[in-house]
């Protein structure tokens, strides 16, 4: 099998989380898009880690990782603030800031 | 498959490359499910499901500690996370199907399309065609290697994603955290205002009126036989989750007359 298999992977991976945060409203299902694009990033790295011998690209998803759990913890909290003011996860619902 | 990436093997075995095409395909689905279900439950598993099979690419890729650190951190803590808001934003909470954009679904399918294929096509010019394998990195163990490169190279790194999850717990707590501006009213009080506003001054009557349908979901019934909303929880009836079975025991009643019609008509047929 050609090792450029798991790069296709991961940009299909992506490619589908974004197209999931350009068309879903629900600020959950928007934020679970960003975690597969993230982890499709990851999938990159490790496979780029086997492809040159080092491990650099681990050590980089590792960090991914970490700021992904610091990065859910915060929107989370953020979603869950929004959804006690406006009764709503819906990012259409969060026009504010609108004129 | 692990010892073919501990000796450093250029080459895929035919092993990897058959669980490569079926979890691969599994995790596209999961992916896809994960964009196309209304509800945010059915999002959640759908993730779980393929950052799992992500997890089992990561052990083929010899990525073994992050192999773990994936099912631990992410199926484990994230997802779990991700279930909890779920379920305090309320599970029966379906996305609207309503665009607010005028033909934006078909602007951003298309979006993802180009961004794809331009993805796909780059990667496919690169010269990429064999794996040189982890096995001299790994010559004193995979987690050791690991380890020399976080506390040597990365070292600023590691130490500023720690200050990193300090700032995260902290933020997440100021900004779910509530100040209570009012003191919480006393058992007494309470009692007083009911009296003064005097809708309901005796406990609410309780749901469920047959011995067949007891549940909490179904209304109790009054005299004229239709049924009471107030001894329904507020919560499911908020939810719009009551159940009505006023109608049904005449519906039993008619259903048995029937039944045993047949059986005795059947019966004198037989004589």
């Amino acid at each position: 099998m050609n090792p450029v298999n798991y790069l296709y992977l991961a940009a299909l991976l992506f490619t589908i989380g974004a197209a999931g945060v350009l068309v879903r409203k629900n600020a959950i299902v928007l934020f679970m898009c960003i975690e597969l694009m993230l982890n499709a990033c990851n999938l990159a790295f490790v496979a780029f880690s086997r492809m040159h011998g080092n491990l650099d690209g681990q050590i980089i998803a590792f960090f991914t990782m970490v700021v992904a759990a610091a990065e859910v913890v915060v929107g989370l909290a953020i979603i869950v603030s929004l959804f006690r003011t406006r009764h709503s996860a819906s990012v259409d619902d969060a026009s504010l800031m609108k004129l | 498959m692990s010892a073919l990436a501990a000796s450093g093997a250029t080459l895929t075995s035919t092993g990897e490359a058959v669980q490569f095409w079926v979890l691969g395909t599994v995790a596209v689905i999961g992916a896809l499910c994960t964009v196309l279900m209304r509800k945010a439950v059915h999002s959640a598993l759908c993730l779980a499901g393929t950052m799992i099979i992500l997890a089992v690419f990561y052990l083929a890729n010899g990525a073994y500690f992050l192999g773990v650190v994936q099912v631990i951190v992410y199926t484990g803590a994230i997802m779990m996370l991700f279930l909890f808001v779920v379920m305090l934003v309320g599970v029966t909470a379906a996305d609207s199907l309503k665009e607010t954009l005028k033909g934006q679904r078909w602007l951003a399918v298309l979006c993802g399309l180009g961004f794809g294929i331009l993805l796909i096509a780059g990667i496919a010019n690169a010269g990429l065609t064999h794996f040189n394998g982890l096995g001299r990195v790994n010559s004193a163990g995979h987690v050791q290697g690991l380890a020399e490169l976080i506390f040597t190279r990365y070292i600023f790194a590691f130490e500023i994603t720690g200050a990193l999850l300090i700032t995260a717990a902290v933020g997440a707590m100021v900004l779910t955290h509530r100040e209570r501006t009012e003191r919480a009213a006393t058992q007494r009080e309470l009692a007083e205002k009911r009296v003064r506003e005097g809708v309901q001054l005796p406990p609410l009557p309780a749901p469920g009126v047959y011995a067949r349908h007891n549940a909490v979901d179904v209304a109790g019934l009054l005299p004229d036989g239709t049924p009471s909303e107030l001894t329904v929880s507020k919560t499911l009836r908020a939810r719009g989750q009551v159940r009505d079975v006023s109608g049904q025991a005449l519906e039993d009643l008619k259903a048995l007359e029937q039944a045993s019609a047949e059986r005795l008509g059947r019966e004198e047929a037989s004589k």
